[in-house]
């Protein structure tokens, strides 16, 4: 499960680390000197060159960051994979500034209104299995929830949309 | 009117318009400096309006300007990236001197000016602006590219060079018998050594005498010490800017990084008072003979450093496109080439001032076209020509893979 990251020096400027997927792109992360950082994504004609270069906020990259470590941990909840009793699992996001934010996971009453089960909380990287109704939700919370397609999909509004 | 009010007056006039062409060249997308010498040169003697009672404040001003230039590219590179350059870029960095210096000695050579104007012009054309290359990056958004790397630690090599460069530019234009100017010579040597050496070994212990937790004293005493090793560089011949230089490089992490925090804004200050002071010495009468001059010199020496770069960048494993990127980034000369020449015409001014006048105003002129070309020219393999251009001659059959 090596990934291969590559550190390169600018002199005066900061540091680039450069990361290539295994489908051969090269994504690189520039840090300056005076903590600002930029994405930038390379060029498959010219692999010298980036096409895209991105200026992050200190938020920004520290939302990135989770929700690309909180897949991670998902993933592998989620790789069961599919059983073919049309059940599914979903990862649904609490969006910024959710209403839910404080609020118990009862709130949401996912089970009763929807009939999908939320069977798992990933925050900041840590998976909380098995949340009660009383389980307060935090801001940066990824829902696991198990359930019919319409169900998922119903839950998924009531997530985006926030309590009544 | 009372000289103050006066000088006041001046000073107050020419930065509020400073700012305004500095906001112009921001949204044209071009280095403001070519703007601030056009000012010096309108302000200066000989010009539109020339300036009466602030002459001296903006020599003085000139002054810290070069030492805060100086310290701020010492606090921006880091002992260890300096050593890590040389290795990695020694062969490139030689190249670089020799591709770009000596059509500067020769140069002046053929205009007849002498070998203490050939020295000059050697360094006038070798060093790249470091300021308005790693500006151009940025604004080009080329720091994430493979090429990048290798521009950066030509400059890193250049500005090192600097160091050694010029004390013996110091001491020969002061035009002493050659035994006693290859001693002034041995001795800057062995100062800047000294100097570096405590930098890199004591580059810890220096930084601690400063606080990072008070802003004020760090700045002053940082600034205090700055001067000081500048004046006292000067004093032995080693020219101030590479005693604030080597302070920069002396001082070293946290310390470094907060420094740079509290004096930027000072440096932006003063180094656009060193660039207009540069356009005031300039008499405008002399520019119009050495355009000519100044242009086929341009156009040379901008030749050589795409060469460099290219050469450069290949030797880093670049692909074509990328070496062309390096070569046209490099380009652009700036501060050091009228530190240079500045060094050279107040050292030659006692002596013979129509020489010193004719090597500042060949350096404005050249300074000029080269900022102003150099940034245009860079822009060019990002065309949709050039990308086609490099495509078709890497597809044609006979040539070689990548060699």
């Amino acid at each position: 499960m090596g990934v291969r990251i590559e550190r390169v020096d600018l002199p005066g400027i900061g540091v680039r680390n450069d990361i290539l997927t295994a489908g051969g792109r090269r994504i690189s992360v520039i840090t300056y000197r005076s903590g600002e950082r930029d994405i930038a994504l390379f060029d498959s004609d010219d692999p010298d060159a980036c096409t895209e270069s991105i200026a992050l906020t200190d938020d920004e990259a520290t939302t990135i960051g989770e929700i690309l470590g909180a897949s991670v941990t998902l993933s592998k909840i989620t790789g069961l994979g599919d059983t073919g009793l049309g059940l599914y699992t979903e990862e649904i996001s609490l969006p910024v500034g959710s209403g839910f934010v404080g609020r118990p996971m009862g709130d949401t009453r996912a089970r009763t209104v929807t009939g999908s089960s939320i069977v798992a909380i990933a925050r900041g990287g840590q998976v909380i299995p098995s949340p009660g109704p009383e389980t307060v939700f935090e801001p940066g919370d990824v829902v696991v929830a198990v359930g019919t397609r319409k169900g998922l999909d119903a839950l998924v509004d009531i997530i985006d949309r926030g309590p009544r | 009117m009372h000289e103050t009010a006066v000088l006041l007056i001046e000073v107050g006039a020419l930065l509020l318009v400073l700012s305004i062409l500095a906001r112009i060249a921001n949204r044209v997308g071009v280095s403001p400096i070519p703007l601030y010498l056009a000012a010096g040169l309108v302000v200066g003697e000989g010009g539109l309006i020339p300036l009466d009672a602030s002459m001296e404040f903006f020599h003085i001003g000139s002054e810290i300007g070069v030492v805060l230039l100086l310290v701020m590219l010492g606090l921006e590179y880091s002992p260890s990236e300096l050593v890590k350059g040389l290795k990695q870029a020694k062969y490139s960095g030689l190249w670089d001197a020799l591709l770009n210096a000596v059509p500067g000695a020769a140069f002046a050579l053929i205009m007849g000016w002498g070998p203490i104007a050939a020295v000059a012009f050697a360094g006038i054309t070798w060093v790249s602006s470091s300021g308005v290359v790693a500006k151009m990056l940025r604004d080009l958004r080329r720091l994430g590219n493979r090429e990048t790397p290798t521009i950066l630690s030509v400059l890193v090599i250049e500005d090192l060079a600097m160091a050694f460069y010029l004390p013996i530019v110091s001491a020969i234009v002061v035009g002493e018998a050659i035994a006693q100017a290859a001693v002034t010579v041995a001795i800057a040597v062995v100062a800047v050594l000294v100097i570096l050496f405590i930098a890199l070994r004591f580059g810890k212990t220096i930084s601690r005498v400063f606080s990072i937790h008070h802003l004020e004293s760090l700045l002053i005493g940082v600034l205090g010490l700055t001067m000081l090793v500048g004046g006292i560089s000067s004093e032995l011949k080693v020219s101030t800017a590479v005693g604030a230089f080597l302070v920069g490089i002396a001082i070293t992490g946290q310390v470094a990084e907060e420094a740079v925090r509290v004096l930027a804004p000072l440096r932006d200050l003063f180094a656009t008072i060193f660039f207009v002071y540069f356009g005031i010495v300039t008499a405008p009468g002399t520019l119009v003979p050495v355009l000519l001059p100044a242009l086929a010199l341009a156009v040379v020496t901008m030749g050589t450093k795409v060469l460099t770069g290219y050469l450069a960048a290949r030797a880093s494993g670049v692909g074509v496109a990328g070496r062309w990127r390096a070569g046209f980034a490099l380009t652009p000369r700036g501060e050091f080439s009228i530190v240079i020449a500045g060094l050279a015409a107040t050292a030659l001014s006692a002596g013979d001032p129509a020489l010193a006048q004719y090597i500042v105003s060949t350096t404005t002129a050249y300074v000029l076209i080269t900022i102003l070309a150099g940034p245009l020219l860079a822009r060019i393999p990002d065309t949709r020509w050039f990308k086609n251009a490099v495509r078709a001659r890497a597809s044609k059959p006979i040539s070689t893979p990548a060699d």
